[in-house]
This record gives C-alpha cells, structure tokens and sequence, in this order.
C-alpha cells in the first residue's frame, strides 16, 4: 500500500531523509518511534503530499507522488497534534466543510455518523474554539475518517491529551485497524504504540534502522528494542 | 464506539466533472471563510476601523478647496484600500495557519488552484464590503460624490488585482515567522504599477476628464488583472508546497 525508495529530503543544506525505504502493506499499522528530529513528520508530510521529496520513488496505493497527488490525497486520512479544524466554525460546519472539498456524498447523513462516532453529536452546534483540547482531537479524526480513507497517517496523535483523551483516541484508533484500513503513525510514547501497532519500525538520522513485527517481539521488550536501535553506530 | 466509520461502497462514486469538482472545491472555500467571519468579525472590523481612522485623520490633516480636493482624493482612497487590504490578507491567511487549517485544505484531492481563487474570492469580498462602507463615508466627509460608475470599475478592477496578488504572497509570507512585517514588503512593490493605474485612473473620472485620457490607465489595470490572475494559478501549487 505505501512504497518508499531511497528517499532522500534535503532542507538547504541539511539533509533530513537519506536513502530511505520503507514499505506498508495494505491492513498493516506500523508504528513508526524515533528521536526528535530523526524526520518522522518529514516522512508523514511527504506521504500525504504536503512536502515534495528532493529524491528517491514514492508510492501509495499504486500512485507515485508527487506526480498523482490529488488521487493520493483522495486516500488518505490525516491527524496531526495540530487539529486542523477552524475555531470560529461549528464541529458539524467544520465537518461539512471538509466534506465538501472532499466530495462525500450524503453528507449531512454522514456528517452526523461520524459525529456520532466520535462522541461529539451533543455538541455538533458548538464552536471548535470552546472545545477542550481532547474534543477537537476527538473531532480531527472524524475530520479524516469523513471521507473513508484507505490509509490513515497520525503524527504524534497523543501530544497534548490527557489520559482519558488518549484512551479515547487508542479506543478510535483499535477501531481504525480493526476495519482494515492502513495505518501509519508516529509516536514518543512506546507504551500506547506497543498496544496499538502491528510492526514498529525506528527512524534514526534520517532512516529506517530497524524494524520488527509484533508477532516476533514481546510488547515488553519494545523500549529496549528502541534503545538499542537508536543508539546502535 | 461501534458503529461502522465506512462511507457505503454504493455512494462513494460520484459522476463530477473536473469543472464541477473546481467550483464545488472553490465555493466551499468562500462559504467557510464568509461563515468564520461572520462570527468573528476580526477581519472586517480591523478593516474598516483602520479605513475609517485614516479618512478621518486625512480629513482633518488637509484643508482642501474643491478643486484639490477632486485631485487628492485618489490618492486618499487608494492610501486606505492598499492598507486596510493588506491587514485583511495577513489576518486572512494567518486563520489558516494558526491550527494547521492551511495543511488540512492542501490535503484535499482537489486542485490546488481552487483553494487559491476560494480564498481571492472571499478577500475580494471583504474589500468590496469595506470600500462600500468607506466611500459613502469618504463622501460626507468631505462632501464629495464618489458614486461615479467609472470611479466604481477602476475600484473593482483594482481591488482584483490587489486581492489576487495579496492573496498569493500572503500564502508565501504566512509560511515564515516575520509574516506580519513581510507581506507588505513583498507586496507593495509588485502593486507600484496596479495603484498608480488605480489613483490615475480614479483621478480622471473624479476629474470629469475624457474617456480616452483615462483608458490607458483602465487598460493598464485590465492586463495587470489578467498577467496575475494566470501567474498566481501557475504558481500558486508551488508556493503553498515545501
């Protein structure tokens, strides 16, 4: 489903990605742990076509980047820690928004599912503004779900969340996977991923240094798995 | 948390032409920034207070007889729009940046030539709505009648131009950290020859003068519309991507 080939991505003169390769298969959720500045939202940023890549071969769902990005970006669900939602609309205006630019059809009718899904119907009128940090992220991934993409991409979804948010979003999240949809999300927190991920890889100085399945590795064992990883020469 | 999150397969397809997706795309884009606004009501009322401020101190600063008055007030007016226009673009792109709202439009599958001219559109109607507010001020102020239809084209064709470049170097100077001090910086001297057309051209009808003395100038801001509209739809993807 996502295809990544000696990807490289140059700022200036610093280069953040070299020669990296990274593969998904379609249903996988990778966890995708790293140091800050290792590139991990540089990676995310150029899968959902925000960023262009100074080098190298990337593919999702069959469509290279940047050359078919609107029909990449017609895949794809995005939830970054920046909700991406305007504060002087409502949840259920922000919602038709999106929907509009995305071409959802039915959309009052599936403005209200999702609305539902994510726990926010009751206050459906309410301003983005007024909402706790935890609802507008609650309402993010309703904003990315709306227009039910194959492949779910989350940037450090937790940052900020309290407790009760961040089980709130693992719950949606299990949901996401559950249903087969493609998942890649970048995360600090190890404990959360461990829960959540079917394979983890380490992004370390602009590449991949390893990767495991869940299925080879006990959840337990995942901070020493990343500790080693990074640290390794 | 048990409900299924699919669209049903059957109403996914949807038979839309590239056209029908461009304008669907482009009024979505003007709808929600006609709607922020009209809760809010920064952007407009940061407007039209700084416009009505520099009417009234212009008013009482010059002593005018009328017939200096028909020659400085093209200048006065185009003063006005050109700087309230420019806090319009700032206040209008930063909305888009402060919660990654900018990220969450350039991730729809649409092109990106629609989010630009959805956002031309909904600027050009915050100056419009301003200038009309503004010009019968202007006119009892200093009791003079603006409401020329030839003064009014040269106001329309230079607030387009004037929208249309604001709106694609706002987009660029909203990326970087000076984005306040940057856009009229970037901005004023690109506009240099769309506002001297706009001040001449608004002089001339004030003026009562000759429709072939003031066509140069009417022409002037036609091509510079037309140069910018095609540049900034060429352009545009590039600016907005990193």
């Amino acid at each position: 489903m996502i295809e990544v080939h000696s990807l490289y991505k140059r700022f200036g003169l610093k280069t953040v990605l070299r020669n990296l390769d990274f593969q998904v298969q379609k249903g996988e959720f990778v966890a995708l742990l790293g140091p800050n500045g290792a590139g991990k939202t540089t990676l995310l940023r150029i899968l959902a076509s925000l960023s262009r890549p100074s080098m190298g071969v990337v593919r999702i769902a069959g469509y290279p980047l940047p050359g078919q990005a609107a029909a990449v970006r017609r895949r794809l669900g995005v939830v970054s820690h920046l909700p991406l939602l305007y504060g002087d609309l409502s949840a259920d205006e922000n919602l038709r928004f999106y929907g509009r630019m995305y071409g959802v059809p039915n959309l009052p009718q599936r403005v209200s599912e999702v609305l539902e899904l994510v726990g926010l119907a009751s206050r459906r009128r309410d301003l983005v503004r007024t909402f706790s940090r935890g609802m507008q992220q609650r309402l993010a991934i309703g904003r990315a779900v709306l227009h039910d993409p194959e492949v779910m991409l989350f940037d450090e979804p937790h940052t900020g969340l309290d407790q009760d948010a961040c089980s709130m979003l693992d719950q949606v999240l299990s949901e996401i996977a559950a249903r087969g949809r493609t998942v890649v999300m970048t995360s600090h927190d190890l404990m959360r991923a461990a829960d959540l991920a079917s394979r983890f890889d380490v992004l370390s100085r602009g590449a991949i240094v390893a990767s495991v399945p869940r299925t080879e590795m006990d959840p337990d064992q995942l901070l020493g798995f990343y500790r080693q990883a990074v640290t390794a020469p | 948390m048990t409900q299924d999150l699919s669209i049903p397969e059957t109403t996914t397809v949807r038979g839309e032409s590239a056209l029908g997706a461009f304008l669907r795309a482009m009024w979505a884009v003007v709808w929600k920034d006609l709607a922020a606004e009209m809760r809010s009501r920064e952007l407009l009322s940061a407007m039209l207070v700084f416009a009505l401020l520099v009417i009234l101190i212009f008013n009482f600063a010059l002593e005018l007889d009328a017939k200096t008055r028909s020659t400085v007030t093209s200048g006065v007016l185009w003063v006005t729009f050109t700087f309230a226009g420019t806090l319009g673009l700032n206040r209008s792109m930063a909305i888009e940046k402060d919660r990654g709202c900018l990220d969450g439009l350039l991730l729809a599958p649409v092109d990106r030539a629609a989010i630009y001219f959805g956002k031309v559109l909904g600027n050009l109607i915050f100056m419009l709505v301003v200038e009309m507010i503004v010009l019968p001020v202007y006119s009892l102020l200093y009791n003079t009648n603006l409401f020329h239809p030839g003064l009014l084209l040269v106001i329309l064709l230079g607030s387009v131009g004037y929208v249309v470049v604001g709106t694609l170097l706002a987009s660029m100077a909203v990326q970087t950290r000076t984005r306040d001090v940057l856009l009229p910086i970037l901005l004023f001297p690109v506009v240099i020859p769309l506002v001297i057309a706009a001040v001449k051209g608004s002089a001339g009808f004030l003026q009562a003068l000759e429709i072939p003395e003031i066509m140069p100038w009417l022409n002037l801001l036609i091509v510079y519309d037309v140069i910018f509209t095609a540049v900034a739809f060429m352009v545009f993807d590039y600016v907005v991507e990193e």
